[in-house]
């Protein structure tokens, strides 16, 4: 294998994706590597959700190559998809409903003998207040809460890398940026790689260092880095206003 | 220029949820308006209610200054109220021609007898030929539908709501999917319309919103922000606010 390839664990070329006949993505490429935060921006109704769905096999690609971890997936079912290594967090949170807290965690769990895997212990201490309510039926909890037992049960499976929809949707500003950033900032740190789908761009340039600009039908019109984001305002303006 | 239909303190809670908050809004004849807004603004559910679809939790709906608030959809069909999906909504096992005809036939009433004199359809299909030729699709007349590409699918559905003869007719995404060149081409076409009705474009693609629309208006969290010509829009601070996140 190539070396460069051999870095990534993420691979999107030319991807083509259809409801039907209508065609939603338009030839997307790109990547992510070992360890990178990576997002997608893009304002509503470009194709940023399509893509996660392509990529998990939930809306599968009628053309164009997905690679993870080196192996294509492209045709692959969503289980098989997930057991290669994907962690996903769905935009409407998905909690199991009529089990509690700790049952949605524990559901999610993958079989490991590594001793640095996520337990249900490792969770709570990150989101405590997962813990002062394992017992609650998980569809009960705040929206924040629910995000976070989302993400907490997308740890479980210990992905290789994780996908998250739009984490701040629906969710009041203070709750995004002190308590949904703070854990996918931490997640990162410890060596989780990640794919972020945001329409709030000023989460996502804290939590991801490279970002793709979604136009309309998927197309990426730039990439850009935090930094060159946060020089630069008119490349957000141009790509996330109207 | 006349005013076709309007809300007035319109309202929709779904549970403690405010999709629609006090929305007053006006649809004039001869223009096309674009509503836009963020994932969850309330843009389709306001649609879904003045088109009889959802009833309203309160405010009302006036139609050329009739109360049709809560009217069911086949009512306000028949008064020129129309829409389409943006789920391409046609009869896949007719062609194009049919579909049409359908759509024309049950405008113009009569008699749906199965063996009734093909020329008591004359004007039915004379009505037919004309939206036909009005949307660019008479080369595709005898096409069955499930063999038409995507993007005249989706023109194909315009044409079956045309021939309801709307007052005003609602676009629900109607380039979703579309190649680029498809894309213009409605585009225009959808421009052209407003000869004829007001035309209201709930649309993703801003090239297109901002190229055709006369005015737009603008949806946050289920309460209108902004109204104006579309380079007042790209100027305004709330809407930029409400695309790029609050701090």
């Amino acid at each position: 294998m190539h070396d460069q390839d051999a870095k990534k664990i993420l691979e999107i070329e030319d991807l083509h994706t259809y409801y039907g006949r209508s065609h939603i993505i338009q030839g997307l490429s790109m990547d992510v590597k070992r360890l990178e935060a990576v997002s997608i921006l893009g304002r509503n109704g470009v194709g940023k959700t399509t893509t996660l769905r392509s990529i998990l096999g939930l809306t599968p690609a009628r053309k164009g190559k997905i690679r993870i971890d080196g192996q294509e997936t492209t045709r692959w079912p969503p289980h098989r998809v997930v057991r290669k290594g994907i962690g996903y967090v769905p935009a409407e949170r998905h909690i199991f409903p009529g089990i509690t807290v700790e049952e949605n965690l524990r559901l999610a769990a993958k079989p490991t003998s590594d001793a640095e895997a996520w337990s249900t212990e490792k969770i709570y201490e990150h989101f405590p207040v997962l813990k002062a309510r394992n017992r609650q039926d998980g569809s009960t909890l705040s929206g924040g809460e629910q995000q976070m037992l989302a993400i907490g049960r997308a740890l479980m499976g210990n992905p290789m890398i994780m996908l998250l929809d739009e984490p701040s949707q629906g969710l009041a500003p203070l709750l995004v940026y002190e308590v949904i950033q703070p854990i996918l900032i931490l997640c990162v740190q410890s060596g989780l790689t990640l794919l972020l789908v945001e329409q709030n761009y000023r989460m996502a340039l804290d939590v991801a260092s490279r970002h793709y600009l979604m136009g309309i039908k998927g197309k990426i019109g730039q990439t850009a880095t935090s930094e060159e984001l946060k020089a630069d305002s008119e490349i957000i303006k141009k790509h996330l206003s109207v | 220029m006349t005013t076709i239909l309007r809300t007035k303190n319109l309202h929709k809670h779904f549970g403690g949820v405010l999709a629609v908050n006090d929305v007053n809004a006006e649809f004039k004849a001869n223009r096309l308006r674009s509503i836009i807004g963020p994932n969850g603004a309330g843009k389709t559910t306001f649609i879904n209610v003045i088109t009889g679809k959802l009833p309203a939790s309160s405010g009302a709906v006036l139609f050329q200054d009739r109360d049709i608030t809560n009217s069911p959809a086949h009512r306000l069909v028949r008064l020129g109220i129309c829409r389409t999906f943006q789920i391409t909504s046609i009869f896949m096992g007719l062609t194009v021609f049919e579909n049409i005809r359908i759509a024309a036939q049950s405008e113009m009433g009569g008699s749906f007898r199965i063996l009734s004199a093909k020329h008591s359809l004359k004007s039915v299909n004379k009505k037919t030929w004309e939206i036909l030729d009005r949307l660019g699709l008479k080369d595709k007349a005898k096409v069955p539908s499930n063999n038409l590409a995507h993007g005249d699918q989706r023109l194909l559905e315009v044409a079956m709501a045309l021939a309801g003869d709307p007052k005003i007719l609602f676009l629900d995404e109607p380039t979703a999917g579309m190649s680029p060149a498809e894309t213009e081409h409605i585009a225009q076409l959808i421009k052209g319309l407003t000869e004829t009705v007001a035309v209201v474009l709930v649309e993703h693609d801003m090239d297109v919103v901002m190229s055709i629309s006369d005015e737009i208006t603008v949806l946050n969290q289920g309460s209108i922000i902004a109204e104006g010509p579309p380079k007042a829009i790209q100027d305004n601070a709330q809407v930029k606010e409400a695309y790029l996140g609050n701090a």
